[in-house]
């Protein structure tokens, strides 16, 4: 019997008439597939010699060939040298005493060399040396192999001859009939000053001009005014008790910065004592971040509050009006008095009257740390001789301007106006690394050497004299300045021997060689040079500060780019700001409650990346637009802050072109602006590398404690052993152990110590452990998706509540399972002035190693000498060993970025690879990596040990971390040598492991912080 | 083929030549001669040679150039000479840079006689090389071999043809007899393979063993270049130089001793010895000589032309031509190797690893330089720790632990993987 029953997949199917249906039937999909699209047209395919067979054919073919070509081995190629130098030994690295000036940074450093090429800036540790290599200064080296650099001289845009280049100047400078100027940076070089002098002499109307494009005119002209010559004082901070600092940035580029070893030497608790440091701030600075108490305070406010300070300690009454913080400012004030000369303050303040009570203050502490005598000549710029140079060039008085090391196009806030004025030049030349926008624009752009190239002598203080020499030949067609000089005043010798001979009355009685081979000679200059200016006056003129109405622009420089001189280097843009963690840009700074006033919104997105409002910022005349903003815990209300040093375009790589010029706003060299701001449309995507701001509570991950209860309680109450439940006893973790122990009684077994109190978190470890350990550059895009390769990466933490401390006890209080979340969610949030901590965090190299036994083919593995090994070309990728890694140290590289145009930073070029440590592998493309505790230099220091037939002590060994660490937080040796410092470390009572708890015994341990609160 | 057994050198050829050519002139001259080349090699031969310019002229046929008494005056004084303004003197001393010649009173008149002597002997005509007449041989022999192959492949293809004409034959007779010839229907070889299960199994397996055994022995030799031995740009013969000269490995690759690469040596330690050595002067049938004179002067020749050394000059020219050698030990770049670990530490023969270097004419890698290679020494070699204070701590320690007087490399953690990868 036939079945009438209907089957149907839709109700549209029993409509007899649709036309869904009917399609259906004929075709397979409703709605026809766009083959065409992707098929192009008929006629194309049909007519194409290429077809489908004839394709597989040759894919077919390719592969093969492909694969069989792949069975021969390359043919490699060796040179070696027709005449080997006596003192090149391949494989060997040699060091150069040398000095970096470059207007911005003087620090007199070590430079090591393989086969006669510059790859790594070490510090120059010898006694009386100016050391303190900060990041900017370890990443210089990089900056030498900028493929961008301008590589022959120009004129009028078109490659010409040096000789060319000097006829053409000389032509000028003797037919000059208006003003002849030299604008340089600052260079403290006596032989170039004498050079200038004779120059002078030879065309009476020539000037020389100096201009710092981030400058300390205030405190130059407050000098002058007080001690007759146009200078910075100096100051060593570990001679202070009291440190106070208004404003003033000194860890980080204040007066040419160099203060930290000092300082930090002074913060270790020792005998129950260290320095008390008040820093009053408007930005959250990295002196910020390091004091133990920090008042916010608007720079308006800052300045009532260097007035209050001046009444307190010289026992004036000059009449103020109030500021935000009163009662701090005042205990801040009482305690300094207290201190009397083991005080000292500071100022950053860009007001020669807040220069001037500076002076006041120290000099009635009779401070000792502060030492006027000791003149610092690591600042020259003279902004009112700049802005007359300007109007000189717009009316058409200068004929010839020679620039040297300086780009005033882009560093002026009227940049446009020099760029005017360079029209109505007869001759303008622009002595450069590279063609920036000021040499773009001038008649010449001169290829000048980098200081690496170059030979020169600075003087950075009274009494210290450095020198300068070169440790490649110019890898380009360059010139340096003084060379050309020497050429245009007709001379025929050479820059060196004319260093030389002016050099023999300040060497301190050192022979050329032996300056050559220190890199400096130095006396101590003291003395009590009395300052005599009207401090009266100063203090009643600065009292009258009217508080603007709207919001206040602080301009600052941040620690990875400085002035910006160095944008086109790729570990500097990569390298996350050490307050803010992100990089890759410059920001608005805001604090949460203005940032609530204006709308301006931050948020995370689903893949981590931090997103911010764009806003437009007005200074008068002046805008900036599409300026990112970023909410700052502890900026102080009222205040907004923009880094120096970003938004360049000239001569720099695509992926470089970040950030937005903040020198437009510097409007007549002041650091502080009246702003307006209007929110933007559209949001920013930051480049951030830590998403998490606060600790949560868990202070077992940085430990830190209160100098009171340090000197005061047990160790068991400041420094708490973590417990864990064993057969329901609780038991200290460190006894628990479920793995069996590996024998460390033997041979070498390295260490390294973190003592938090000293690291300032300047990040020059970072930037010497990207050098040392070839680690990648992977571009901002990969930073936002957290790929970031940093071995060495130094954690910063807000607290939520006013102090760590606080966090802890708000965590534990809480109850119940709805007030453990509002509790949890609430201490996500930091604080509106929190404490703050910096934590360096690499591989920990764990004795009991979790990422060693997920190896499923065992590329990880244990080392006797403590450090955990990785077998590069064992891994295969799995990324097990990162999941299971507490510390999250372990970096991946997601792409080959070494010899990849995808990411064209100096890998990518023969020049930029010259950088690279050939003692250390390049990663590839699928491969683990982390920290290795620089096992390629614990392993030459036993084999130099070995050569020379003798024990080796603890202390020997270095790290690139530890050896790049200036203010000695970071110490690294062999803890079997019982006599070595980092085994006295790791007896300390301050000493703890990271995440002790879970047991893995790891050989990087931490100290204890302790605040002088 | 080209090795003749007689050790002569060249030397003793030109005097052998000369012996020969004099016994035939005078009697008494031939003593001269033989003395003259005594003095020669022990006065002279430092700063000139016979046939070619050196710190000082070339010397043969002098007396074509100089009166013997005044040859007597200059060789015994010439400063002297030079003061005295003898005009012959002078000019000479200033055509040769005014470097002044060391003054020889101490050679008596007989002496000089017999330096000049030697010095008047005729050029001998170059040995012609027998290679040529070996290479024809040789290539003679190729075609003799394909020739005997071909005419076997000849016999094989009659052999073949002659079979089934056989066949033919007798079929046509059985044909023409009326005689039906048998066709056994037997069933063919293959088929009985497929249908005889287990033999089809066992021979799979056999195959998949054996396919797996070359398989990974293939993969085993790829990158592993032992006996690698490249045509170098310059032929540089390590058995003249290591082995019949004698020179120490570590005299040219000197940083052997210091750093972790042993170095190519720079062209400027060639020219410590070949500023003299200007051509080859080893016979051409000795025992250690693979090639001609001819072609061992030619390749000293291009150390001048890297160096941009003029010999007739002796002065440098200032053009240099970095020489390009082929690398043969090349250890991937996730390997860190130490030559100083193992040359100055260690105390290592280099020939441990290189092979018996100084019998080279081409040098080639004589190690297959695996990790395997490197495991294995390090898991049997005793650390040499005599006399190196490093060792003293951790020997102590480590030989009470293992309960071992001598420690292998392996004990004292040669194995682990960051020692060599990082």
């Amino acid at each position: 019997m036939a079945s009438n029953k209907k089957y149907w997949k839709s109700v549209e199917e029993l409509n007899e008439n649709s036309s869904i249906v009917e399609t259906l039937r004929n075709n397979e999909f409703v709605e026809e597939i766009p083959t065409e699209d992707f098929l192009g047209d008929k006629d194309t395919l049909s007519s194409s010699s290429t077809s489908r067979r004839d394709f597989l054919k040759y894919v077919g073919f390719s592969t093969a060939a492909a694969s069989l070509a792949a069975c021969e081995g390359p043919v490699k190629k060796s040179i070696p040298y027709v005449f080997q130098p006596e003192e090149i030994i391949p494989g060997v690295a040699d060091f150069y005493a040398t000095t970096v000036a470059d207007g911005y940074d003087f620090v007199n450093v070590l430079i090591k060399t393989r086969e006669g090429r510059p790859i790594k800036v070490e510090n120059n540790f010898m006694e009386n040396a100016l050391t303190g290599a900060n990041a900017r200064v370890h990443a210089s080296v990089l900056s030498l192999y900028d493929s961008l650099r301008l590589k022959q001289p120009k004129i009028d845009n078109k490659a010409a001859s040096w000789s060319d280049v000097d006829q053409k100047i000389k032509a000028s400078l003797t037919s000059a009939t208006g003003q002849i100027v030299l604008l340089t940076n600052t260079m403290a070089s006596p032989s170039t000053d004498k050079l200038i002098a004779e120059f002078k002499a030879a065309y009476p109307t020539a000037k020389h001009i100096v201009h710092d494009a981030v400058g300390s005119d205030a405190a130059l002209d407050a000098y002058q005014q007080a001690y007759g010559e146009r200078a910075l004082a100096d100051y060593n901070f570990g001679k202070a008790d009291v440190i106070v600092s208004v404003g003033a940035d000194f860890l980080g580029d204040w007066q040419g910065g160099g203060y930290d070893s000092e300082y930090a030497k002074g913060r270790v608790p020792k005998n129950g004592k260290m320095s008390k440091h008040i820093q009053i701030e408007a930005n959250m600075s990295l002196s910020g971040a390091n004091a133990d108490k920090r008042i916010p305070l608007t720079v308006a406010d800052q300045k009532l509050a260097l007035v209050k300070i001046y009444n307190i300690v010289t026992g004036n009454a000059v009449a103020v009006t109030n500021t935000a913080a009163d009662a701090e400012v005042t205990k801040a004030a009482q305690q300094l008095k207290a201190a009397g000369s083991a005080g000292v303050l500071v100022s950053g303040i860009d007001d020669v009257n807040a220069q001037l009570l500076v002076f006041a203050i120290n000099q009635a502490l009779g401070s000792q740390a502060f030492n006027p005598a000791q003149a610092k000549y690591v600042r020259g710029g003279n902004n009112k001789e700049v802005a007359q140079l300007v109007q000189d060039m717009n009316a058409g008085l200068v004929h010839t301007l020679i620039m040297n090391n300086v780009n005033p196009v882009y560093s002026l806030f009227n940049g446009a106006a020099f760029a005017e004025g360079l029209k109505k030049v007869k001759l303008s030349a622009s002595f450069t690394l590279r063609e920036d926008e000021t040499a773009s624009l001038t008649t010449i752009a001169a290829a000048a050497p980098h200081y690496l190239e170059s030979w020169g002598d600075v003087q950075m203080r009274k009494g210290h004299y450095s020198i300068t020499q070169p440790t490649i030949r110019p890898l380009f067609n360059t010139k340096q300045f003084q060379e050309g000089l020497l050429t245009w005043l007709g001379k025929t010798e050479s820059y060196y021997d004319y260093l030389k001979a002016s050099s023999t009355s300040l060497t301190n009685g050192k022979t050329w060689n032996q300056m050559v081979h220190d890199g400096f000679s130095a006396v101590e200059v003291t003395g009590s040079a009395a300052a005599s200016a009207d401090f009266g006056g100063a203090a009643s003129a600065l009292a009258a500060t009217k508080k603007a109405a709207g919001l206040e622009l602080v301009l600052y420089s941040k620690t990875g780019m400085g002035d910006g001189q160095q944008a086109n280097n790729p570990w500097l843009q990569e390298f996350p700001d050490p307050i803010t963690r992100v990089s890759w840009d410059n920001y608005l700074t805001v604090s949460k409650a203005d940032a609530e006033a204006l709308g301006i919104k931050n948020y995370n997105v689903a893949n981590g990346g931090l997103n911010g409002s764009y806003v437009t910022l007005k200074v008068g005349d002046a805008v900036l637009e599409n300026v990112p903003a970023f909410i700052q815990p502890g900026q102080a209300k009222g205040t907004l802050g923009l880094a120096f040093g970003y938004g360049r375009k000239s001569a720099l790589k695509e992926e470089m072109q970040v950030g937005v010029n903040a020198y437009k706003l510097y409007k007549d060299f002041n650091n502080t602006q009246n702003v307006s701001v209007e929110i933007g449309s559209g949001d920013h995507e930051f480049a951030c590398v830590q998403l998490q701001r606060t600790l949560m509570g868990r202070g077992d991950i940085v430990k830190d404690t209160t100098l009171e209860i340090f000197n005061t309680k047990d160790v068991k109450d400041w420094n708490v052993k973590p417990h864990v439940s064993l057969d329901h006893q609780l038991v200290e973790a460190s006894t628990v152990d479920i793995w069996e122990e590996f024998d460390r009684s033997t041979g070498h077994h390295f260490n390294l110590s973190i003592d938090l109190n000293s690291c300032t978190g300047c990040g020059a470890c970072v930037i010497a452990c990207h050098a040392e350990n070839n680690v990648p550059v992977v571009g901002k895009d990969e930073v936002r998706r957290s790929r970031d390769m940093h071995w060495l990466r130094i954690d910063r933490y807000y607290s939520s509540e006013d102090t760590f401390a606080d966090d802890v006890a708000t965590k534990v209080a809480a109850k119940g399972l709805m007030e453990n979340i509002s509790t949890f969610n609430g201490l996500e949030h930091p604080a509106d002035n929190p404490q703050v901590v910096f934590q360096p965090v690499m591989c920990q190299h764990c004795n009991h190693a979790p990422c060693e036994t997920v190896c499923p083919v065992a590329a990880t593995s244990h080392g006797r000498q403590g450090q955990n090994h990785m077998a590069y070309n064992r891994c295969v990728g799995t990324r097990y060993c990162a999941n299971n890694c507490p510390y999250k140290v372990r970096r991946f590289n997601w792409f080959l970025y070494a010899q990849n145009s995808a990411f064209d930073y100096h890998m990518n070029d023969d020049l930029g690879r010259m950088v690279l440590n050939p003692d250390v592998n390049v990663r590839s493309r699928g491969v683990m990596e982390k920290c290795s505790l620089c096992i390629q230099m614990t392993q030459a220091s036993i084999l130099k040990a070995k050569r020379e037939g003798r024990a080796i002590s603890g202390d020997e060994f270095e790290v690139a971390c530890s050896a790049a660490c200036t203010s000695g937080s970071m110490v690294f040796g062999d803890v079997n040598d019982k006599e070595s410092q980092v085994a006295r470390l790791l007896e300390d009572d301050r000493r703890y492991h990271l995440l002790e708890h879970i047991g893995t015994k790891p050989n990087v341990f931490y100290h204890v912080k302790v605040r002088n609160v | 083929m080209k090795k003749v057994g007689n050790h002569t050198s060249f030397s003793r050829i030109l005097f052998l030549c000369l012996t020969f050519v004099l016994t035939f002139s005078t009697g008494s001259f031939a003593q001269d001669v033989a003395k003259g080349k005594e003095l020669f090699n022990a006065n002279c031969a430092a700063c000139h040679k016979l046939d070619a310019n050196s710190t000082g002229p070339a010397l043969r046929g002098m007396i074509d150039r100089h009166p013997t008494d005044w040859l007597h005056k200059w060789i015994k004084d010439s400063s002297g000479l030079i003061k005295s303004g003898d005009a012959a003197a002078v000019k000479l001393f200033n055509e040769w840079n005014k470097v002044p010649m060391n003054s020889f009173p101490n050679l008596s008149d007989e002496d000089i006689d017999n330096i000049i002597a030697y010095t008047s002997e005729p050029k001998p005509e170059p040995t012609k090389a027998v290679g040529a007449a070996g290479e024809a041989g040789q290539g003679s022999g190729g075609v003799s071999e394909m020739l005997v192959l071909g005419g076997l492949v000849l016999v094989l293809a009659m052999l073949v043809i002659m079979l089934v004409l056989v066949r033919r034959v007798l079929n046509k007779v059985a044909n023409q007899n009326n005689l039906t010839v048998q066709e056994t229907k037997s069933i063919p070889v293959w088929r009985a393979f497929v249908k005889n299960q287990f033999l089809v199994l066992t021979s799979v397996i056999l195959l998949m063993l054996t396919g797996a055994y070359f398989a990974f022995g293939y993969m085993m030799q790829v990158g592993v270049d032992q006996n690698y031995e490249p045509i170098q740009p310059i032929h540089f013969s390590h058995k003249i130089h290591a082995g019949e000269n004698g020179i120490d490995c570590k005299y040219c690759h000197s940083s052997a001793r210091t750093s972790k690469t042993s170095g190519i040596p720079s062209m400027n330690v060639c020219m410590n010895c070949h500023k003299n050595i200007t051509e080859f002067t080893g016979s051409a049938d000795s025992t250690y000589v693979d090639y001609s004179k001819e072609f061992y002067t030619a390749e000293i020749q291009k150390i001048y032309d890297a160096v941009g050394w003029d010999p007739a000059k002796q002065a440098y020219t200032g053009v240099e031509k970095p020489v390009k050698w082929v690398r043969i030990h090349n250890l991937p770049d996730f390997v860190y190797f130490n030559h100083s670990q193992h040359v100055s530490v260690a105390g290592l023969e280099c020939q441990t690893c290189h092979g018996p270097v100084e019998s080279m004419e081409i040098m080639r890698q004589h190690s297959p330089l695996t990790m395997g290679w490197c495991i294995e020494c390090h898991r049997e070699t005793e650390v040499n720790v005599k006399d190196n204070e490093y060792y003293a701590k951790i020997h102590e320690e480590l030989s009470k632990k293992y309960g071992v007087e001598k420690l292998t490399a392996a004990q004292l953690g040669g194995l682990e993987c960051g020692k060599c990868h990082y």
